[in-house]
Parts: structure tokens; C-alpha cells; sequence
């Protein structure tokens, strides 16, 4: 059992998603989520403390050895993933029972809840997955059942936002699969470790840069990268606030899982930016995607929207983490996966308990709801704090590393973005904290506090926003761990 | 010759072409839909090219026979890419269908129209 643990963290949420349709009621479907969600948090647990303290974990699926057989590949760097994706789901999935009762119809809850499952198993498969196609399988696992999740918001915009989504995500997951067809004709082999050793023996010739290529705009297109973020601020808003909350939390997360396993682990960080200079390309988009679209959230009058542009311009940190193409950089990207993915999980909760007790996120809904739903703003506040990087909070800690990592190098520009991007970020978290605290209440009707059902999962996640940012020693740890594998530094 | 030689790579990147620019340029959902499919099929036959060698047979090994055979593995990723492509377009074709029952049009413009006015 306990070796079988890397395959069955997959499979079990894979045989729980046919499980819930099969129970054809809102509250057991739930219930068949929360177990997948739950266990795969506890195994995630069980698998980053194994590799913590005996190193990799390589699985063979049906006893077949790599490179023929497929391969599931646990290091520091994907234990850490499926930690982020397994912890974020056993949060929201509690959460997901009051706010989807009332999001969404419920004849169609048991069908929503295998589509949120199998989402959930397609992104915890891409963090596992030592074989490149079996990536780009469950990459589409995760992608269509996002599409249909999306698809479910209130608003009708959420289908033409779904739609959209899934032109672009599709268009993003083909080029995936032409840059690994391209390596398998170079190398004749599709297993990770197997192509990291083979890659380099290949003549110089165009096929490899060109996969390249193809892989660099198809997992960008994935993570949102500017100015390939088109999909993500309508397919945030209008999707169901659960979903929301978990999507951004996890899904642009994986996708920058893979970009550092594609480009550091298979074609290593010599051939990425010494040969590919990748840097001078990554670079300079993270910048632009920090200032621009932290500017584009201040003018936002959606709050969904505007956390959605502000997701944007994170991405942008994490980028610029990697682009540094240092221990230091890595370990501030790496970082700011686990930490982005506490602030806005906690933030996106936060708005949907005001969807659910006042029906809207726009700004102009939340005139005065400080006073009424204390706790909840009193959350997004305090998640909102983190965003910007105040002192104590995670988003500091981020953003002290990606400083230091650009100091490293000698590159004081980048200290200067972060310190803009930070400063942007507190106008637009500011304009929320004004309307919610300063002014009168514009509706008809008071509205109460959200339930708890609903405060509890966000409040683990903005104290878990506090508690690591005031131990950042353990986070720090596993990421600069995680950053020297990459590296290919030795410990 | 060396050119013509290379006939189904062309094939694959005249389809692929093709399907890119229909994808982008049409403003109707389902001939979008169309281009991806066509885009997404010119990269099974990249793969189907990549495996297949002349005179190259079923890798089925006789005792006693020598077999020339192609390289399985691109056959079956592909048939895994097809499964995915049929999920994709079943998807995407079933959210035209409540687009055009929520907006009673599939035309891109003019569902940006009727979103404006809200």
C-alpha cells in the first residue's frame, strides 16, 4: 500500500469522479469529493515528508522500468506541487457544498463535482508524471473538466468565457504536443529522466530549439504568461466562486510546474538560457505583466476581475523568480507558488461569500459591507495585505527572496518592480477596503454575515497566510531544496 | 526529390496552417471549432509520419522471419491524442449549443454586442 502511494494519489480522486455522478445528489457527491480531496492531501503529506527525508521517489506503473514503462517521478519540486493542489483542495472543497447549492442548480451538482474531481486528479497527475505525454494527457484531463467547471457560472458570459478558454487552452496543449513529438523523433523517448540525458547527446540541429519553441509558447499560453493571459480574466470572473477559487489557486500553478520541469529538468538550465537565452524573453514579459496588469486591476469594477488582472501580474513575480535562472530566483518563484496560491485562494473566497449573501462582486455591491459582513471583509483585508507583501505575511516573504535573488545578480530594476508592483497592489486592494469600509450602503436590504461553513475554509487559509509567513523557515526550506534540484546543485 | 520526399511533413504543415488561420480568423464558433480540429489532426499525422518507415509492417515478430516494422508508439500516442480531440470538440460543441441558447446567436460579434449593452 504504502509503495503504491504516488499512483494511488492519482487514481483514487480518477475512480472518485465516476463515483459522483453516480450518487445523483447534491450532498453525497460532495461527500465523494471531500474524500478524493482529502486524501490526496494526506498523502501529499505523507509523500513530501518521505522525499524530505529519503530523497526521490521513482514509481513504475505495472512494474515496467522507465524509460519503456511509464514512470511517476516524486523530487522536491513536484512534492511541493501536489502539496500546494492537494492542500488548496481539501480548503475549498468544504467551502464548494454551501456556495455551489447556491451557484448551481442541483440536478447538475453531482455532474459539477466530477468535473471539479477530475480536474483535481489531472493536476495532481501533471505534478507526478514522469513521462512528457502522460503530462500532456492529464493536462487535458484537467483542461476539459476546467472548461466545463467554468462553463457552470451564474452569468451566461461564463459559457463565451469557457469557450474562449478552451480555444486557447487547446491551442496551448497542441503545441505542447507537437514540442514533445519532436523530441521523441530526436530521442525516441518520451521518460523525463531518460530525455535530460539524452537531449544533449542529439546533433545540433533546428528540431530540438524548435521544440523548444513550440513547448516555451504552449505551457505560457497555460500559465497566463503576458500577453497570453487573454482566457483568464473573463474565465475567472464569470466561473462559479468555488471554482474560482480553486482554479487560480492551482491550475496556473501546475502549468509553472511545468515550465521549470520542461525547461530545467529535461532541457536543463544551461541549454534554456545559455543557448535558448530563454531569460531575455521571460524576462521582460514578467515585467511588463507586473506593471500593466496591476494598473489594469486598479480600474477594475468587478472584484473577481480585478483579483484576476492582479493573478496576472503575480505570475509575473513567479516568472521573474525563474528567469533569474538562480538558486535564489527558483527558490522566490517556487515560493511564491505556495504562497500566491494562500493569498488568493483566501481573497477569492472572501468574494464569494459576498456573492452568496449579496448575489454580486461588483464594487458597488460591497458599499458598506464591512459593518455587515465583518469577518469576511475582515479576511479579505488581512489576504489582501498579503498581496501587497506587507511584513508577517507570505506575500513578504516572497517578495524579500525575488528582491534578493535580483540584488544577487546586481540587478536593482528588478527590486524596483517588485516595490511598483507592490505599491500597485495596494491601490487596487486599497479601492475594495475604501468602498467596504467608508461608505454607505447603496441596497435596499441589509445582509448578514456569510455562514460559517463558508468563513472557516477562508479563514484557514488567511491565518495560513500569517503562520507562514511568520515561519517562513519551512516553506523556505523545501523551496530552496526544491530550486537546488533544478539547479542541479548539489546538496 | 528530397523535397517531395518529405510530402507528408507538407501535408502536415499546410493543414496546420490551415486550421490556425480558420481558428483565427473566422468569427463563428463552429467553423472555429472546425480549425481546431483540423489543427489538431495535422499534428496526429506528424506523429503517425514520425513512426512509420518504408515497407515497415504491424510489430508483430515471426520466428524464423526478419520483419521490417514500424514504430508502434506514435500509432498509439496518437490514438490517445484522438481520444482527447474528439473530448475537446465534444465540449466545445456543446457549450456553441447553450451559447446559441443563451445568446440565440453563434456569431462572435454579435454576441460581443449583446454583452456590451449590459
Amino acid at each position: 500500500m504504502s509503495a503504491n502511494l504516488p499512483v494511488l494519489l492519482v487514481v483514487v480522486p480518477l475512480l472518485c469522479a465516476p463515483l459522483a455522478a453516480l450518487t445523483r445528489r447534491p450532498r453525497p457527491a460532495w461527500g465523494v469529493a471531500m474524500l478524493a480531496a482529502g486524501w490526496a492531501f494526506v498523502v501529499s503529506i505523507l509523500l513530501l515528508s518521505r522525499v524530505l527525508a529519503q530523497g526521490t521517489i521513482s514509481y513504475h506503473i505495472g512494474d515496467w522500468a522507465p524509460p519503456w514503462g511509464i514512470e511517476y517521478r516524486i523530487d522536491e519540486v513536484n512534492a511541493f506541487v501536489v502539496l500546494i493542489v492537494s492542500g488548496i483542495a481539501a480548503v475549498v472543497t468544504p467551502y464548494a457544498r454551501r456556495s455551489v447549492e447556491r451557484e448551481i442548480d442541483a440536478t447538475r451538482i453531482p455532474l459539477f463535482y466530477t468535473a471539479y474531481v477530475l480536474c483535481m486528479a489531472g493536476l495532481l497527475g501533471i505534478s507526478v508524471t514522469g513521462d512528457v505525454f502522460n503530462v500532456f494527457v492529464f493536462l487535458e484531463i484537467s483542461s476539459l473538466s476546467a472548461y466545463a467547471l467554468i462553463a457552470q457560472g451564474p452569468d451566461r458570459r461564463a459559457l463565451t468565457a469557457s469557450y474562449q478558454y478552451l480555444i486557447m487552452g487547446s491551442i496551448g496543449a497542441t503545441f505542447i504536443v507537437i514540442g514533445i513529438g519532436l523530441m521523441y523523433v530526436m530521442t525516441g523517448t518520451l521518460n523525463m529522466a531518460d530525455l535530460a540525458q539524452r537531449l544533449p547527446m542529439v546533433d545540433a540541429n533546428r528540431t530540438i530549439p524548435v521544440a523548444f519553441a513550440f513547448l516555451a509558447v504552449g505551457i505560457s499560453l497555460k500559465l497566463a504568461l503576458f500577453p497570453l493571459h487573454l482566457w483568464l480574466p473573463n474565465a475567472y470572473t464569470y466561473a462559479p466562486s468555488a471554482v474560482t477559487a480553486f482554479i487560480a489557486s492551482t491550475a496556473t500553478k501546475v502549468a509553472v510546474y511545468m515550465l521549470l520541469r520542461f525547461f530545467f529538468t529535461i532541457f536543463g538550465a544551461a541549454f534554456a538560457f545559455d543557448v535558448m537565452h530563454l531569460d531575455r524573453v521571460l524576462m521582460p514579459l514578467a515585467i511588463i505583466a507586473i506593471v500593466t496588469m496591476s494598473l489594469s486591476a486598479i480600474y477594475q469594477v468587478n472584484v473577481k476581475r480585478l483579483l484576476a488582472y492582479s493573478s496576472i501580474a503575480q505570475i509575473g513575480y513567479m516568472i521573474l523568480g525563474i528567469s533569474l535562472a538562480s538558486v535564489t530566483g527558483l527558490t522566490a518563484g517556487i515560493l511564491h507558488l505556495f504562497n500566491h496560491a494562500l493569498m488568493k485562494g483566501g481573497l477569492f473566497l472572501a468574494v464569494g461569500a459576498v456573492m452568496y449573501r449579496t448575489g454580486s462582486v461588483r464594487l458597488r455591491a460591497m458599499e458598506g459591507l464591512g459593518r455587515e459582513m465583518p469577518w469576511t471583509m475582515a479576511a479579505f483585508v488581512l489576504a489582501g495585505l498579503s498581496l501587497i507583501g506587507v511584513p508577517l505575511t507570505v506575500g513578504f516573504v516572497s517578495k524579500w527572496y525575488l528582491v534578493l535573488a535580483g540584488l544577487e545578480k546586481g540587478w536593482w530594476p528588478v527590486a524596483a518592480v517588485v516595490l511598483v508592483g507592490s505599491l500597485l497592489a495596494a491601490i487596487y486592494i486599497w479601492k475594495v477596503v475604501e468602498v467596504a469600509y467608508f461608505r454607505e450602503r447603496s441596497r435596499e436590504e441589509p445582509v448578514r454575515e456569510a455562514p460559517l461553513a463558508l468563513l472557516l475554509p477562508m479563514w484557514i487559509l488567511v491565518l495560513a497566510n500569517y503562520y507562514f509567513g511568520m515561519h517562513a523557515d519551512l516553506t523556505v526550506g523545501v523551496a530552496h531544496r526544491a530550486a537546488q534540484v533544478l539547479m542541479g546543485v548539489a546538496q | 526529390m528530397r523535397i517531395l520526399g518529405y510530402y507528408n511533413y507538407w501535408v502536415v504543415i499546410f493543414l496546420m496552417m490551415v486550421g490556425f488561420y480558420t481558428l483565427i480568423s473566422r468569427g463563428n464558433l463552429v467553423k472555429k471549432l472546425v480549425g481546431l480540429t483540423v489543427f489538431q489532426t495535422s499534428v496526429f499525422i506528424l506523429y503517425i509520419s514520425m513512426g512509420k518507415i518504408e515497407g515497415g509492417t504491424a510489430p508483430i515478430i515471426m520466428q524464423g522471419q526478419h520483419v521490417v516494422y514500424s514504430n508502434p508508439i506514435p500509432h498509439v500516442l496518437i490514438l490517445t491524442g484522438i481520444v482527447v480531440g474528439i473530448a475537446t470538440t465534444a465540449v466545445g460543441l456543446s457549450l456553441v449549443v447553450r451559447i446559441k441558447e443563451a445568446y440565440g446567436t453563434i456569431e462572435e460579434d454579435e454576441i460581443h454586442v449583446q454583452d456590451d449593452v449590459l
